[in-house]
């Protein structure tokens, strides 16, 4: 590709003739790292590894700089179960299997599960949702239109009702009607906000009730727009509802989402999908590759 | 993740202390911690390198006074930088005209309609009629948002369910305030990306056909490096007056307001610190400087330099 080129034509000019990979090249890196998102520490860590990675092969020529960089990259992103890949969409021997969706304001956790839901469906589950963000403004309204496009049923108790009882009901209707699977929306929250935090774990334990090892999934969605804050989300959100996925949207501009990488690192949770529009059929398996190829694109 | 910079400065500049001045060799490491700060704080990258150049070529020379800690001088430097970037004379929005428009864009999820409906009760508040219109036809139930919005605060909201022009919206919307003899109207749109020309070619016409007096870029503070490239395409394409900075109830240090301010130079004329209709602020540029170094008590550090 023409842009990927640009940036490692650049790095071979500055590499030519060279042993080792030295100040300048150094310096584009960390341009091309920071401006991705992926956050001055984790930038200083991959430019370690690619320091010491020198250090031990003596020469290094661009090609085998390039190889480098990708493989010390993708190495910080925690591994996919590649069964989880290869049949994301498929069964789950859990059933109904829990999925609940969390983060802060605005980073489309509602459009996340509109598209997943369309997708377990077209994979032959039978998808139940639960509308419990019951405190923005036409957040019920907007699920529904939601459900209404993929055609499955939305469990609802309208707007300023308690968020858990809608989980408890939308898991407990999922198991009478014999549903794969129950996606629980919740209302965005800044991490800062002790008792919006505290009413997630709340949800969680109402829905044990039903299903004692529910949530089998707790997805925490990012906006691929957030700079450094993101990092903090995924401590705290984590904290409050152990996160086990996380999704990044609105990858379809031109931000990089590189914070999930110093994430992915830090707490080992693997990032599963992306979303890359506003329309059903936007949403994508994580391919940690592309990620990685996508970071040195420069548009 | 975040240590104090003074902290951090304090170190990295121990080996200034007894030299007397400031010079290239003894500030260098200390220009580094500030730029890695920013960037942290998500300063776009260029950004803060241009900045901190500046700084240290004005702190270049400088005495260091035996008094204060050269560290905190130097944040003292830094934090005026800053402001200074920032800030300026206060901007209010444009409310001339009969009836006034106010044009809200951004990207998705940023916060527009949430901030059109605190716009419209500030602005009511004020003793004028308001009207909003709804010219967000693409994302679902979009129109009932603003509408529930708009009951919250006691404003009529203008919507077309059916219509799928967005520009027609708008103008009959204005036409309709016309009518009504209202004073004001607030036109909010549907998220869009600055890659995305179809859409960017949208608010574009919308912005032609109604002439707005005031075109606001509202963004989240929690956005990162991608701040600026939206920002310039934004400004490109409309020519935005200010600048609306949401979320910032949370703990995201808003670097990306420096990036905007810099890149685009256009004031920032309101914060949004909640979901609810009355978390309306004005924006204090020392207040956000100091967010950005991430120190709370740098106004009394700076006192003391
Ligand atoms: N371009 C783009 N837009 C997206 C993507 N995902 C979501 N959006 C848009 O982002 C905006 C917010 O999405 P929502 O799904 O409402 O976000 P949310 O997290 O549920 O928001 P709250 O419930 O208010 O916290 C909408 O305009 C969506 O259409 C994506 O992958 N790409
Ligand atoms: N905590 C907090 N949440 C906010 C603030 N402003 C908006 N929100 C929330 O952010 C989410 C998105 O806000 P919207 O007003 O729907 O954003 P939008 O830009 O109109 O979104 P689209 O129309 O989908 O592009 C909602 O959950 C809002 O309640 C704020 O200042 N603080
Ligand atoms: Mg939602
Ligand atoms: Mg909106």
């Amino acid at each position: 590709e023409k842009t990927k080129e640009g940036f490692f034509s650049k790095l071979s000019r500055v590499v030519v003739g060279k042993s080792k990979v030295d100040e300048d090249v150094l310096d584009e890196l960390e341009e091309i790292l920071i401006s991705s998102d992926v956050g001055v520490e984790t930038t200083i860590k991959i430019i370690r590894r690619i320091e010491d990675r020198v250090a031990k092969d003596k020469f290094l020529t661009t090609n085998e700089l390039d190889g480098i960089l990708r493989e010390e990259i993708a190495e910080l992103l925690a591994e996919n179960k590649s069964s989880d890949v290869e049949n994301a969409f498929i069964k789950s021997d859990k059933k109904p299997f829990v999925l609940m969706v969390v983060g802060v304001n605005g980073v489309g956790k509602t459009t996340t599960i509109g598209k997943l839901a369309s997708q377990f469906h077209q994979a032959g589950n039978k998808v139940v949702l639960g509308a419990g963000d019951t405190f923005r403004a036409a957040a019920v309204d907007q699920l529904k239109l939601w459900g209404q496009r993929v055609g499955i049923p939305v469990i609802d108790h309208g707007m300023n009702t308690d968020p858990a009882s809608v989980a408890y009901d939308a898991v407990k209707q999922a198991v009478e009607q014999d549903a794969d699977i129950v996606i629980i929306d919740t209302a965005g929250r800044l991490h800062t906000k002790v008792n919006l935090m505290n009413e997630l774990s709340k949800i969680k334990r109402v829905m044990q009730k039903v299903i004692p090892d529910a949530p089998h999934e707790v997805l925490l969605v990012l906006d691929g727009s957030t700079g450094q804050n993101a990092f903090i989300q995924a401590q705290e959100f984590t904290k409050v509802t152990e996160v086990t996925a996380l999704a990044i949207t609105k990858l379809d501009g031109t931000a990089k989402g590189g914070v999930v990488i110093g994430i992915s690192d830090q707490f080992k949770i693997p990032v599963k999908y992306i979303g890359v529009g506003e329309k059903i059929e936007d949403l994508q398996v994580f391919n940690k590759k592309e990620f990685v190829d996508s970071l040195f694109k420069r548009k | 993740m975040f240590e104090n910079l003074s902290s951090k400065l304090n170190t990295a500049i121990r080996t200034l202390k007894g030299q007397g001045r400031i010079t290239d060799v003894n500030v260098a490491a200390t220009v580094k911690e500030i730029r890695k700060a920013l960037m942290d704080a998500d300063v776009n990258y260029k950004v803060a390198k241009e900045i901190t150049d500046k700084i240290k070529e004005e702190a270049l020379g400088q005495k260091i006074l035996i008094a204060v800690e050269p560290g905190q001088m130097l944040v003292k430097i830094v934090h005026d930088e800053l402001t200074g970037l920032m800030g300026g004379e206060k901007k209010d929005i444009n409310l001339k005209g009969d009836p006034a428009v106010v044009l809200i864009a951004g990207l998705q999820g940023s916060g527009k309609t949430t901030f059109s409906g605190k716009l419209a009760q500030h602005i009511k508040k004020g003793g004028r009629n308001v009207l909003l219109v709804a010219c967000d036809i693409y994302r679902p139930a979009a129109i009932d948002q603003l509408k529930v919005l708009g009951e919250q605060v006691g404003v009529e909201v203008y919507a077309e369910p059916e219509n799928k022009n967005a520009v027609s919206i708008a103008q009959n919307g204005i036409e309709y305030a016309r009518k009504m003899g209202k004073k004001v109207v607030i036109v909010d749109t549907a998220g869009r990306l600055a890659v995305d020309e179809a859409m960017m070619n949208e608010i574009a016409a919308v912005k032609e056909a109604i002439k707005p007096t005031e075109i606001l870029f509202v963004v989240d503070s929690m956005t990162g490096q991608d701040a600026v490239n939206t920002a310039k395409t934004f400004n490109d394409r409309l020519n935005f007056d200010g600048v609306v900075l949401t979320k910032l109830d949370g703990d995201a240090r808003g670097g990306a307001a420096l990036s905007i301010r810099h890149v685009v130079e256009k004031p920032i004329k309101f914060i949004s610190t909640g979901e609810k209709m009355e978390a309306l602020d004005q924006f204090y540029p020392d207040r956000m400087a100091s967010r950005i170094l991430g120190m709370g008590d740098v106004l009394s550090l700076v006192e003391k330099a």
